[in-house]
C-alpha cells in the first residue's frame, strides 16, 4: 500500500482526535464529575447536561470526522500500525495543546513520559 | 477514589484496544475502500465485527468521559496509551499478525511512559486549588 495515502490519513485523523480531545477535556471540566452528576439526579439527566455543552458537540463532530478517517486508514494498514500510531501522534500532539491551551501542568514527569511515547511510536513503525 | 482510578484505566484501555482490534477484522472481511468508491465505507455499518467494535468504542467513550471530568487531559490519555499493547497483543494472537521484536519494544516504551504519569498527579495544582477552596467555604458559610 502507498504509504504516503496511509500517513496523509494518520496526519488528518492525528489533527482531528487531538483537536476532539482539547474540546471535550475542557467541555468536561465545565459539566463537573460525571458520577456524582449521575448518582444525584441520574443517568438521562446526566446525558441531557452532556449534550447540551456546545464544546462537547463541537470536539464530538471532530471525533466522528477522526473515526473515518481511522476506518480508511485501518483498511489500507495493520491494526498494529494504525491504531498505536495515530493514536500516539495524538498523545504527543495533545499534551502540547494542553499544556498552552488548556494550561494544564505539564510538568517534568508528563513530558517525559511522552518522549517514551513518542520513542514508543518510531519502534512501531519498524 | 484509588480503585475507581484503576478501575477507568483499565475500562478505558481494554474497550479502546478490543474496539480497534473489532474494527480491523471488520475492515479486512469488508476489502479496501477506493477513493472514487468511498462510498463502500457506508457497508460498514451492517458488518457484525464493526457492530461490535463501535459498540466497545461506546463503552470507551463513556469510561473516558467520566475520567475527563475529574482528571486532567494529560494525565487520561495515557490510560487510551495502554491500549496500544492491548491491541498489540490482540494483533498477534487474534488477527494472526506479524508483530515484529521493534514493535513489541515500542509497546514496552509506551507502558513505561503510562506508568510513568498514572503514579503523578491526575489534576493540575491550580484546579486542585480552587476546587479545595470551593469545598472550604461550604464547610465554612462566611
Amino acid at each position: 500500500m502507498n504509504p504516503l495515502k496511509l500517513w496523509s490519513a494518520i496526519g488528518m485523523l492525528v489533527v482531528a482526535s487531538s483537536a476532539g480531545d482539547i474540546l471535550l477535556s475542557a467541555a468536561m471540566k465545565r459539566i463537573g464529575d460525571l458520577d456524582a452528576i449521575r448518582i444525584q439526579k441520574g443517568l438521562l439527566s446526566m446525558i441531557g447536561h452532556i449534550v447540551r455543552e456546545k464544546l462537547f458537540l463541537v470536539g464530538l463532530c471532530c471525533l466522528i470526522f477522526s473515526f473515518f478517517c481511522l476506518l480508511t486508514a485501518l483498511s489500507w494498514g495493520d491494526a498494529s500500525l494504525v491504531a498505536p500510531a495515530s493514536a500516539s501522534l495524538t498523545y504527543i500532539c495533545s499534551a502540547i495543546l494542553a499544556k498552552f491551551v488548556l494550561h494544564e501542568n505539564v510538568d517534568r514527569r508528563r513530558w517525559i513520559s511522552a518522549a517514551l511515547v513518542c520513542v514508543g511510536v518510531l519502534l512501531l513503525v519498524k | 477514589m484509588k480503585f475507581k482510578k484503576i478501575f477507568i484505566y483499565m475500562a478505558v484501555a481494554c474497550c479502546n484496544g478490543t474496539g480497534d482490534v473489532l474494527l480491523k477484522r471488520g475492515m479486512d472481511s469488508l476489502g479496501e475502500i477506493h477513493l472514487n468508491h468511498w462510498t463502500h465505507i457506508f457497508n460498514a455499518f451492517v458488518n457484525p465485527w464493526i457492530i461490535l467494535g463501535i459498540l466497545f468504542l461506546a463503552g470507551f467513550f463513556y469510561a473516558y468521559l467520566t475520567a475527563l471530568s475529574w482528571a486532567d487531559l494529560t494525565y487520561v490519555l495515557p490510560a487510551t496509551a495502554l491500549g496500544y499493547v492491548v491491541t498489540a497483543f490482540l494483533s498477534r494472537f487474534f488477527l494472526h499478525e506479524f508483530v515484529s521484536p521493534w514493535r513489541w519494544a515500542g509497546v514496552l516504551l509506551i507502558t513505561c511512559g503510562v506508568g510513568l504519569v498514572a503514579r503523578g498527579p491526575s489534576l493540575t495544582e491550580r484546579q486542585i486549588t480552587e476546587t479545595a477552596l470551593a469545598a472550604k467555604e461550604q464547610h465554612e458559610p462566611a
